[in-house]
């Protein structure tokens, strides 16, 4: 456990010691800004909820979370790190989880900063908060699991671009399956069985519940299984790099 | 401490460690030399258990590296090739993670650092930035993380790489020190190096071990290892040789060079055959203006025993 702690505190160092972190906090205050107001019409709907604000939140995390992951293992096999870290006293899932949870604590705060949205709707009318904290909920469960799929690809490549882009389309893929304007026109010819094999791995459907304030544990249950199978993927390839 | 027994790494149809089989104990420290590509690092990767053997066995103190890593990796300080370090960090911020890493932490963990930013001279970088500093830094700082835990075991995979020379005597003469008690394995290019801070070298090429023992007995294995080289005055080569053809335990000579009455030559000695030159040289009132025996360099017998076979030298 105080490996862990030791490997994630020295992660998110890294993340404040460089402009990075500041810059993506930035970036992803302005653009959550810019959608829920500006696309999502949050004033003229006329409604106390975050619908337009949570909404938008897979389509950033499909860029910005690769961005925050793609230099964990990436980093570590092109400075040659790896090899000093595996051969310290640390087994490779404390390696891991430290990583991990390092990241997603960053998403965390990140997230957590968007809290005047939230005092804001507050002042306009009564919303229900309960929603609010459940939509919060999702986004982070939905923010950890496309962190974990980066986690894997930064695995496969010294290359933080090539491990970027690998995760963007595996992210991609799991937003588009269950993207109603996809699934509209694959179910005129898909069999049913298909279309539903894909909105049960889709993020879209799972995250949904969320937003509308239902904690449904086949969600949760989805995106912890998400984690676990690619953070185990993870420890798979890293075993591979040292065979 | 380390006991290696067949030890072999295929990485798919190439064999880089074939077959080998070693120890170190306490107090020694053992010098791997080898062209690049013999299989030194990976011997030392599998030995501190970041590389699984694909056969053979590696314990360090008692534990199998492979079995109970944790324990092995615990007693073992390994300073990888090429002095791998987060570059994000200070130095100091580097040093607390290690520690930490080690089970250091708090006050322990601050002795521990002091005693190697001492140990190393880090003193003037502490708060510098990784990514800035100088690679004699790089590689000091790296060396402090190996040695903050005051293992029983050091690896080091060439230590002195890329130091100026002032830098290589300070990281040596602190192997020699550290040496007197702990294990500690290094791998060098520099044959002077194991001279200086080995007590015993092994030369590993294509995977194999090809010789083992100590710098003295490596050095007699040199092919020109205990001949004489005489330098006479007063005397031409052509009586001189006539002269030497009469000693009993003179096997070959040769002359080295002549100019005016003076005449260098290497003597080729089967027996004891230093008095008897001097005994000669004292007869004829030759003056005999340097006299040594040849000691053997490492770096041939280095030479001869990593060459290509169709280059070798023979060696005895």
């Amino acid at each position: 456990m105080k490996t862990i702690w030791t490997i994630a505190r020295r992660e998110l160092g890294a993340y404040f010691s460089s402009p990075v972190a500041y810059v993506f906090i930035v970036i992803f205050l302005l653009l959550t800004g810019f959608f829920t107001f500006m696309v999502g019409r949050f004033f003229e709907r006329g409604l106390a909820d975050l619908l337009p604000f949570f909404v938008w939140h897979p389509w950033l995390y499909l860029f910005l979370v690769p961005a925050v992951g793609m230099r964990l293992w990436s980093e570590e096999l092109r400075l040659g790190t790896m090899e000093l870290l595996f051969t310290m006293p640390v087994t490779p899932w404390q390696a891991i989880l430290g990583k991990f949870l390092a990241s997603w604590l960053f998403l965390l705060i990140a997230l957590l900063l968007t809290f005047p949205m939230v005092l804001t709707v507050s002042y306009l009318g009564h919303p229900d908060l309960g929603r609010i904290l459940s939509g919060y909920g999702g986004s982070f469960l939905m923010a950890g699991a496309f962190l974990a799929i980066t986690c894997m690809t930064s695995s496969l490549t010294r290359n933080q671009v090539v491990s970027f882009i690998l995760s963007v389309v595996i992210c991609l893929f799991l937003i588009l399956c269950s993207w109603p304007p996809i699934t509209d026109i694959v179910v005129n010819w898909a069999p049913a069985w298909l279309i539903d094999a894909f909105a049960g791995i889709g993020v879209m459907t799972h995250y949904e519940g969320f937003q509308r304030g239902v904690i449904d544990s086949r969600d949760l249950l989805f995106f912890l299984s998400v984690m676990v199978f690619f953070l185990f993927t993870t420890s798979v390839i890293l075993r591979a790099h040292r065979a | 401490m380390i006991t290696v027994e067949k030890l072999t790494k295929r990485f798919g149809p190439k064999l880089a460690v074939d077959n080998i089989s070693f120890s170190v104990q306490k107090g020694e420290v053992l010098g791997f030399l080898g062209p690049n590509g013999a299989g030194k690092s990976t011997s030392m990767r599998m030995i501190t258990g970041y590389l699984p053997p694909s056969a053979g066995n590696v314990s360090v103190c008692g534990f199998d590296v492979v079995e109970e890593s944790l324990k092995s990796r615990r007693r073992i300080g390994y300073l990888p090739e090429n002095a791998p370090i987060y570059s994000d960090m200070s130095v100091l911020g580097f040093l607390k993670f290690c520690a930490e890493l080690r089970g250091l932490f708090g006050d322990a963990g601050n002795k521990a650092i002091n005693r190697v930013v001492q140990l190393c001279f880090l003193q003037p970088v502490l708060h510098q930035s990784v990514d800035t500093l100088s690679k004699g830094y790089r590689h000091r700082t790296c060396l402090a993380q190996a040695i903050i835990h005051d293992p029983e075991v050091l690896i080091l995979d060439e230590p002195t790489d890329g130091l100026d020379p002032n830098q290589k005597h300070e990281v040596r003469t602190l192997i020699r020190r550290m040496g007197r008690d702990k294990a500690i394995i290094f791998s060098t290019h520099i044959l002077e190096e194991v001279e200086a801070a080995c007590t015993r070298a092994i030369i590993i090429d294509q995977g194999k071990i090809v010789a083992n023992g100590t710098p003295d007995e490596l050095k007699a294995r040199a092919p020109l290892a205990g001949t004489i080289i005489v330098g006479l005055r007063g005397a031409s080569w052509q009586s001189v040789e006539i002269e030497l053809g009469k000693l009993r335990f003179l096997e070959r000579s040769e002359l080295i060079s002549e100019s005016d009455s003076r005449v260098t030559a290497r003597l080729q000695p089967k027996g004891d055959l230093l008095p008897e030159v001097l005994e000669l040289a004292q007869r004829q009132r030759w003056q005999v203006e340097h006299l040594n025996v040849d000691e053997g360099r490492l770096d041939d017998v280095f030479r001869s025993i990593t060459l290509p076979d169709t280059k070798r030298v023979s060696v005895q």
